[in-house]
């Protein structure tokens, strides 16, 4: 795909874009992306000096934040052969947006596309770019996966992670009804609008119990928060991971918003 | 028609306690949204009509004021007027004029947004004449006195039992005195009543799918044929249509169409397309006696070439309502105008100002649904966002949002600020969420925990467990 980059050396030098909701509430996702891109034979490094990729801002309207901080993320990146984000939401607002907050032909312009164009999404950055057909790793429970909006409509992600679970000893994927709507998180929309949101997450899980799966997959740690906590708030028994806990063999943790009690 | 698009917000918690509407939504979920996607899948140069679709509306919209000027040319050569109406307040003078000078006692209506938008109803009924819908969903909206809640089924909000019981309360006085409850039945019912009404109006007034250039024709598509009877049976047709409407040729028009029915129902075609050219020519066995067609601006001119633009591509299929999740669980009465779903959220604050609808470009998660399916291939995710930026740039973006804002824009530009606040929240967050891993209740953040436990962080940041493994790690290998 991206064979035209020329690349630091034989192994890839990769920066994790770690994501702020995962630095917040998942490490272990951080974790399990490390393990899968090293695995895959990419030199993995973790800016120190990464910031939040201005999505908020940039979805509310204000782009003069937003572009302050794509200068910040830029300047962080810029010296990887790769920017990989555990989440299609940030990748897409740094492959698909960034560029657009700065004006043609602007020094800012060229840096944003870029670092636009070594940005992707992880799970289909092992498919596509290292071509990764399996992992090593073993779960045995029967899932169900979400389709995040920004991962699958910006980023084109859908059979990505569905091929790399297929690999999975002891996975089993069971389609829910509609996987590709929305759940209702929308970032700040989930706040502005918590009724509407409450009933799109409402019938988000209604659609993964009709499934049938004992854990719900996904790649995005919004969706991920967003419908875990309404699952658990249902006391319901299924799980919650991000795909790449599960595809590193890192799921031994408790699921998200389950604690060692649950 | 007066804006409550101010109001979204508590429309939107009315719609979500209404059973009733909930009941109908349910109905409409899945129903237009998976027959188009069975029709799309049994065309597959449908991607290649799309970019064709596109490039015929881009091209017309860069000459727009030539292929004005050519239709209304070939319009008058017919035998048909034009009228140009730069606001909704000179079509609704020239509308009333026209029955006025017809001796309109009454006037049928073709379904048309364009009319929702004009208002002709609520100005045709102040001057005494009275008006008659004639689509079968727009008629039972107008007997219960209600706005269209959708663009191309605009009583979609209403269940079969509300419409039993509409008919049984207003159709008394045309001798149908029986309820009737099977779909069948009404159908035939409304039949009956708007035959009457039919054969007896003076003026019939549709709206435009398209308009063409080179031959002066309206086309309207309709599945129920009272567009025909419409347009056909009254002496005087007025044509009300949007100035985007306009297309060159008919083989523009019969591009667009392979993507208008599929798009809007799945249908391969709606079952009646007609084109109107004109008046009755003298050997025509019917037709009307006089042909005008009202070309309405109200804003649109200001659209071309601005961040809008390609909302002037909008072929008024539905479909990006019909995807909306969020659409699917308010329904259309919530966006409180003519247009709801996507395209009204960004045709509503573009017409009426953004200061009076500021609710409605935040009223959607941008997941992007939309985009996908429109068939002119509309980038509304990005408008939303558009009109977000000049909601915030008027300041218009409620205070306290903007404080937050900016408050978290300036931590979050600061990597060792942010990295010890980040710090401290997830320290605070994990103790409060305890053994069970998640909180039920967050103080400021009711928002949240109102309907959903907020998982806890793990006690650590990952950039605070990634620096100490990297140490323990280099430590390791100095020992």
């Amino acid at each position: 795909m991206n064979d035209s980059i020329p690349l630091s050396s034989a192994r890839p030098r990769v920066g994790l874009f770690v994501t702020c909701l995962v630095d917040l509430f998942r490490p272990n996702v951080g974790f399990a992306a490390i393990k899968l891109l090293e695995d895959a034979g990419c030199d993995v490094h973790v800016p120190e000096l990464q910031v939040c990729c201005g999505q908020p801002a940039y979805n509310s309207g204000d782009s003069k934040d937003a572009r302050d901080l794509a200068c910040r993320v830029i300047e962080a990146f810029e010296g990887f052969d790769y920017l990989v984000a555990p989440s299609g939401s940030c990748a897409g607002m740094i492959k698909e947006h960034y560029p657009l907050l700065f004006a043609a032909s602007t020094p800012w312009r060229t840096r944003a596309q870029d670092v636009a164009t070594r940005t992707h999404e992880l799970l289909s950055f092992l498919t596509d770019v290292m071509h990764v057909e399996r992992v090593d790793a073993q779960f045995a429970a029967n899932t169900t996966y979400h389709d995040s909006c920004s991962g699958l409509r910006e980023m084109g992600v859908r059979d990505q992670p569905r091929a790399l679970l297929a690999s999975v000893a002891g996975l089993s994927l069971t389609e829910m009804r509609d996987s590709d709507v929305c759940c209702g998180f929308g970032g700040t929309f989930c706040v502005k609008f918590p009724r509407i949101s409450e009933r799109m997450v409402a019938e988000k899980t209604r659609s993964i119990g009709d499934s049938g799966a004992d854990v719900l997959l996904g790649g995005d740690m919004g969706c991920l928060l967003n419908v875990a906590g309404r699952l658990k708030r249902a006391e319901s028994k299924v799980a919650v991971y991000h795909t790449a806990e599960v595809l590193a063999g890192m799921a031994q943790v408790p699921g998200i918003g389950d604690g060692e009690e649950s | 028609m007066e804006s409550q698009a101010h109001n979204f917000k508590q429309r939107a918690d009315v719609a979500l306690h209404d059973m009733e509407l909930q009941k109908a939504l349910g109905m409409l979920k899945g129903g237009l949204a998976s027959k188009r996607s069975v029709a799309v899948a049994a065309m597959p140069e449908f991607d290649a009509v799309r970019d064709a679709g596109r490039d015929i509306k881009e091209h017309t919209l860069a000459h727009l004021d030539y292929y004005l000027e050519e239709f209304e040319r070939n319009c008058v050569a017919a035998g048909g007027q034009v009228h140009w109406a730069s606001s909704v307040e000179d079509a609704r003078e020239i509308i009333v004029k026209l029955c006025a000078d017809a001796a309109a006692k009454r006037v049928t209506k073709g379904k048309s947004m364009v009319g929702e938008e004009i208002g002709v109803n609520e100005a045709l009924e102040a001057a005494g004449v009275d008006v008659l819908e004639t689509d079968l969903g727009e008629y039972i909206i107008q007997l219960a006195g209600e706005p269209p809640s959708h663009i191309i089924a605009p009583a979609i909000h209403k269940t079969k039992e509300q419409v039993t019981e509409l008919f049984y309360k207003h159709h008394a006085k045309h001798g149908k005195t029986d309820r009737v409850t099977e779909v069948g039945d009404i159908v035939n019912e409304a039949r009956e009543v708007l035959r009457e009404g039919f054969l007896s109006a003076d003026v019939g007034i549709t709206g435009a799918n398209f308009l063409v250039a080179e031959s002066g024709s309206s086309v309207i598509v309709t599945n129920e044929g009272n567009g025909d009877l419409t347009n056909t049976l009254p002496r005087v047709h007025i044509v009300t249509a949007g100035i985007e409407k306009v297309v060159p040729t008919f083989e523009d028009v019969s591009t667009i169409l392979r993507l208008l029915g599929r798009s809007a129902t799945g249908q391969e075609m709606s079952s009646y397309t007609t084109f109107s050219t004109g008046p009755r020519r003298a050997d025509d066995l019917d037709g009307p006696h006089e042909f005008h067609v009202l070309l309405l601006d109200n804003g649109r001119s200001e659209m071309l070439g601005n961040e809008f633009h390609d909302m002037l591509r909008c072929i008024r299929c539905s479909a990006c309502m019909n995807h909306c999740p969020v659409y699917g669980t308010v329904g259309g009465h919530a966006y409180g105008w003519v247009y709801p779903g996507p395209m009204g959220s960004v045709l509503t604050p573009v017409m009426l100002g953004i200061e009076k609808t500021n609710s409605l470009p935040n009223a959607c998660t941008l997941n992007g649904r939309c985009q996908e399916v429109c068939p002119m291939q509309i980038p509304l995710p990005s408008m939303l966002r558009h009109l977000r930026e000049r909601e915030y740039t008027q300041r218009l973006t409620p205070a306290i949002a903007r404080a937050g804002l900016a408050v978290w824009a300036f931590v979050a530009q600061r990597p060792k600020l942010y990295g010890l606040a980040t710090r401290l929240a997830v320290k605070a967050l994990s103790l409060l969420g305890g053994k069970k891993g998640r909180l039920r209740w967050l103080a400021f953040a009711g928002a949240w925990t109102d309907a959903r436990d907020l998982p806890a962080p793990a006690g650590e940041t990952f950039q605070q467990a990634y620096r100490k493994r990297m140490q323990a790690k280099s430590k390791g290998l100095g020992g």
